[in-house]
């Protein structure tokens, strides 16, 4: 059972003025589960990106050997014959096709010249029922949440012959339920042969699942760990990814405890027209000076859409309800009026609606305060690229400079950015939805203690995490949702995850 | 050696920017080697600026239009039935130029901000909304001019706007044969340009921020100054800056400013770059949306009253084609159909260049079906490089 299944030996990639793989080694056991960890930058998808053929053959050096015979890639369908199946982060299924001509898609079921349909639902429903997925296949994949489209992605690589199986972050999009079943099904998915290499960030997931670890680091494999030898712990991971020991990864902080309320919502209530359906249900809350609030909760218990419709409500919601800064009652009707009132929404989504990744880190940072730099509606130049250099600086972020497109920019950096933007605002309120999803221990951490500095400042925090232990490092006091509704609210001192996930899912 | 090294560098780094000028002044060698220098005479320079004019005011606005995503199709056919409309107010209700020509610009403005509303309000796609105005003007202009036929304009101050020139300061005698004002005004045109940029290179140095070497920042200078003197020089050898080329210089001037030094001009790059993160950063995007078509709407009104001054007539065909070539020149001065990208000055030079093809093939006999098909080749060609030094751009 021990053969080897693939071996990466000696690959050295380079790009222009980086080396992104210097002298890798990468062994895969046939039928385990092996990580790939490493922060982010480290080279893991560069690797991947090698053996799938997106960077050919003679693009790099070293050799990639698969059940004992060397192999060249030139592109992507040469390392799928061989049977290699990538499942990215970003999900490759079209939305408005179905659940089975996503799966066949590609590698369609024919009888010479028409495709047959009738054999493609078929073993689409046995394929399904190896992932474990109770869906109607003519169902269209737009209609699915995230987690089941996640496991219709695994579906369609196993419609195909696979020996091994690649998810990059599979989990980072996911809630911790489905989570949770992906994780089983890739224990399944072993039991039936199947090789699989899994690409995260999520330390409790890798301990939990990995029957090997590959650590990168810098683009060189710094370690790897086993699960026979108990060598997987998240001190060592830690240690190895980021090359020193970060014992706490949520530093603490000192902040007088008041009891201004600053921020105060009453009954709010939110329908969404286009979807048909009520988002949320009867919310009160309310945010002190200097607080940090968590706010738990299932991907779909409505957090994302809570933090829009306060947010002067940019999807175009039917909304009701009261809501008051500093006493005062307040509405908004567009994102500009929230700014103006010190509010600002730092997105879960940086690529999609957070950044302009086709503009430079000083653009980025500048947008949503230009006035501020401006002078009858003409902006000063000078001021912003002084205002750029200031927050470059003070939140560390990495830019070869600040004319840099922030599309070349790591997800923690680009995370800087974005909270960059937002804290140019100079906001009293900041709603910070999944800050750390995504990025690396070592930006993790920094962006946590750059929250610490802003409440001790005086600022107060509004923090959606997905991560129950962010919540718990985190949070003065801890709003849990389920289903648009605050299921209930916990100070710090008696949270645990337990109870938070027995609110979340009651 | 660092200077030559200097100038290499910021070739390289700037060849999308400088590929375009580069390609205008490839092309005009040619065409002036291929006619004995017919082509650079100044005769023919005015005349090929003179016939830029109509597409390259359109082309100014579309630059816009397609920076923030979209498209507009309306514009020919609405520069014909505002050049008509204008024909008319002055013809049949008796209406001074001085009126005339800011009613017909405001008659454009809102019919741009009428495509944009179902585009803004509802996500209509500008392409179909834009071609339902396409088919309504053109409907609009023959239902004008149908009764009528063409509408010859007897109004002369209005005609010299596409025909006439500046006039020359009186009783100067040096230099005979040259046009003194026009001489003049480049000298000042440099004289700015140069106090400009020792200006913001000063304030630069307050700021402690980089500046290029003394021997750059001069040869950069010395260079511009050159180009600016030049085109003067030719210019002033035949009666002088015509009115369509102040026009022309002056819409430029004031979208250059809008588009890379204002708020508003940020906000426009923003929802081109990214819609959502724009409306979530406080950009009313719909506003935006509006305030760009209506300025197309405008400048499609400006390029109407050009080309009806030019032909000093308003007809049944105005307009037909002219959004193709504004597109055409947006794209082939580096506009990005992805949207985010593209500068003003450059679907100006694009909008030289479409010109200088058809003006030096004109030159040359090269019949007129052969032309299209160079066209489309330069088009094709300047597309593929825009793309492809994108991709390297990194």
């Amino acid at each position: 059972m021990n053969k080897t299944l693939l071996e990466m030996k000696n690959i050295t990639k380079k790009f222009p003025g980086v080396v992104a793989l210097d002298d890798v080694n990468f062994q895969v056991t046939e039928g385990e589960i092996h990580c790939l960890v490493g922060e982010n930058g480290a080279g893991k998808s560069t690797l991947m990106k090698v053996l799938s053929g997106v960077h050919p053959h003679g693009n790099y050096e070293g050799e990639i050997i698969i059940e004992g015979e060397v192999q060249k890639f030139f592109n992507i369908n040469d390392s799928k014959k061989i049977g290699i199946a990538i499942i990215y982060q970003e999900l490759a299924l079209v939305p408005e096709m179905t659940v089975y001509e996503n799966i066949f898609l590609g590698h369609e079921v024919t009888n010479g010249i028409k495709i047959d349909w009738n054999e493609t639902i078929k073993r689409s429903k046995k394929v399904l029922k190896k992932v474990r997925l109770q869906v109607n296949p003519a169902d269209k994949i737009k209609e699915l949440g995230v987690g089941k489209q996640q496991l219709v992605e695994i579906a369609k690589a196993l419609s195909m012959e696979v020996k091994l199986l690649l998810l990059d972050e599979p989990t980072s999009a996911l809630s911790e339920d489905d989570s949770e079943n992906l994780l089983n099904l890739l224990r399944a998915l072993k039991k039936q042969g199947v090789t699989c290499v899994l690409i995260s960030h999520k330390l409790s997931e890798i301990i939990k699942i990995a029957d090997t670890v590959t650590v990168l680091r810098d683009g060189e494999t710094v370690g790897t760990l086993s699960a026979e030898k108990n060598e997987i712990t998240e001190n060592k991971l830690i240690k190895l990814m980021v090359g020193r020991e970060i014992n706490d990864i949520y530093p603490k902080r000192n902040v007088k405890k008041t009891k201004d309320v600053v921020f105060e919502v009453k009954d709010w209530n939110v329908y969404d027209p286009k979807r048909g359906k009520q988002i949320l249900t009867d919310i009160s809350l309310n945010v002190k000076k200097g607080e940090i609030v968590g706010f738990a909760g299932l991907m779909g218990s409505g957090r994302t859409e809570l933090a829009l419709s306060l947010f002067g409500n940019p999807d175009r919601s039917r909304v009701s309800g009261d809501m008051y800064i500093d006493g005062e009652k307040i509405n908004f009707s567009h994102p500009e009026n929230a700014i103006k009132k010190g509010v600002a929404y730092v997105s879960e989504d940086r690529k999609g609606n957070g950044l302009i990744l086709i503009q430079d880190v000083k653009q980025n940072i500048t947008l949503a305060n230009l006035k501020e730099i401006a002078k009858r509606g003409v902006v000063d130049n000078n001021a912003e690229i002084k205002t750029a250099k200031e927050y470059t600086t003070s939140l560390a972020i990495k830019t070869p400079s600040i004319e840099q497109k922030v599309l070349y920019l790591s997800g923690g950096n680009q995370q800087k950015v974005s909270l960059a933007k937002w804290l140019f605002v100079k906001p009293d309120i900041l709603i910070l939805d999944e800050p750390t999803r995504g990025i690396d221990v070592g930006a993790k951490y920094e962006i946590h203690s750059i929250m610490n500095d802003l409440v001790e400042q005086g600022m107060s925090i509004i923090m959606i995490s997905s991560e129950l232990p962010e919540i718990l490092g985190m949070s003065d006091r801890i709003y849990v949702l389920s289903d648009g509704k605050i299921s209930g609210e916990l100070s710090i001192e008696e949270a645990d995850q337990e109870k938070i996930m027995h609110l979340a899912t009651n | 050696m660092s200077f030559i090294n200097n100038i290499k560098k910021i070739f390289r780094q700037n060849i999308r920017e400088y590929g375009m000028f580069i390609a205008l002044f490839l092309i005009m060698i040619v065409f002036t080697i291929a006619t004995d220098g017919i082509f650079i005479s100044s005769r023919n320079i005015s005349n090929l600026l003179n016939q830029t004019g109509y597409i390259a005011v359109l082309a100014v606005g579309m630059t816009l239009v397609i920076i923030i995503g979209e498209i507009d199709l309306s514009v020919g056919f609405l520069a014909g039935f505002l050049g008509a409309v204008a024909a008319i107010a002055m013809v049949s209700w008796k209406l001074p130029v001085i009126v005339v020509i800011p009613l017909v610009m405001g008659f454009g403005a809102i019919a741009g901000v009428f495509t944009a509303l179902p585009v803004a309000k509802m996500g209509v796609p500008s392409f179909v909304a834009s071609l339902a105005g396409w088919l309504i003007y053109r409907g609009a202009l023959q239902m004008v001019t149908l009764k009528t036929g063409t509408i010859v304009i007897p109004n002369d101050s209005f005609n010299a706007i596409g025909n006439g020139f500046i006039p020359d300061i009186p009783g100067l005698d040096f230099l005979p044969g040259a046009h003194k004002l026009t001489l003049l005004l480049g000298l000042v045109a440099i004289a700015l340009f140069i106090f400009n940029e020792i200006r913001s290179r000063g304030k630069k140095k307050e700021y402690k921020f980089d500046i290029l070497p003394v021997d750059m920042f001069v040869f950069q200078i010395v260079f511009v100054s050159l180009l600016i003197f030049g085109i003067t020089w030719i210019l002033a050898g035949y009666n002088g800056l015509s009115w369509t080329v102040v026009i022309m210089l002056i819409v430029t001037a004031v979208y250059h400013f809008l588009s890379s030094e204002t708020v508003l001009g940020r906000y426009i790059y923003a929802v081109g770059g990214n819609p959502e993160a724009a409306e979530l950063s406080g950009i009313n995007v719909e506003r935006i949306i509006l305030v760009v078509f209506g300025s197309m709407g405008m400048l499609s009104a400006l390029s109407g009253i050009l080309f009806a001054s030019r032909l000093q007539s308003a007809t049944t065909t105005a307009g037909q084609l002219f959004e193709l070539d504004a597109i055409a020149a947006a794209y082939v001065g580096g506009v990005s159909a992805g949207g985010g990208v593209g500068k003003v000055t450059g679907s100006i030079i694009g909008a030289l260049v479409m010109t200088s093809l058809t003006s030096g093939m004109n030159l040359m006999g090269i019949d007129i079906s052969s032309q299209y098909i160079v066209r489309g080749a330069v088009l094709a060609v300047a597309v593929i490089f825009d793309v492809a030094t994108r991709r390297r751009g990194k």
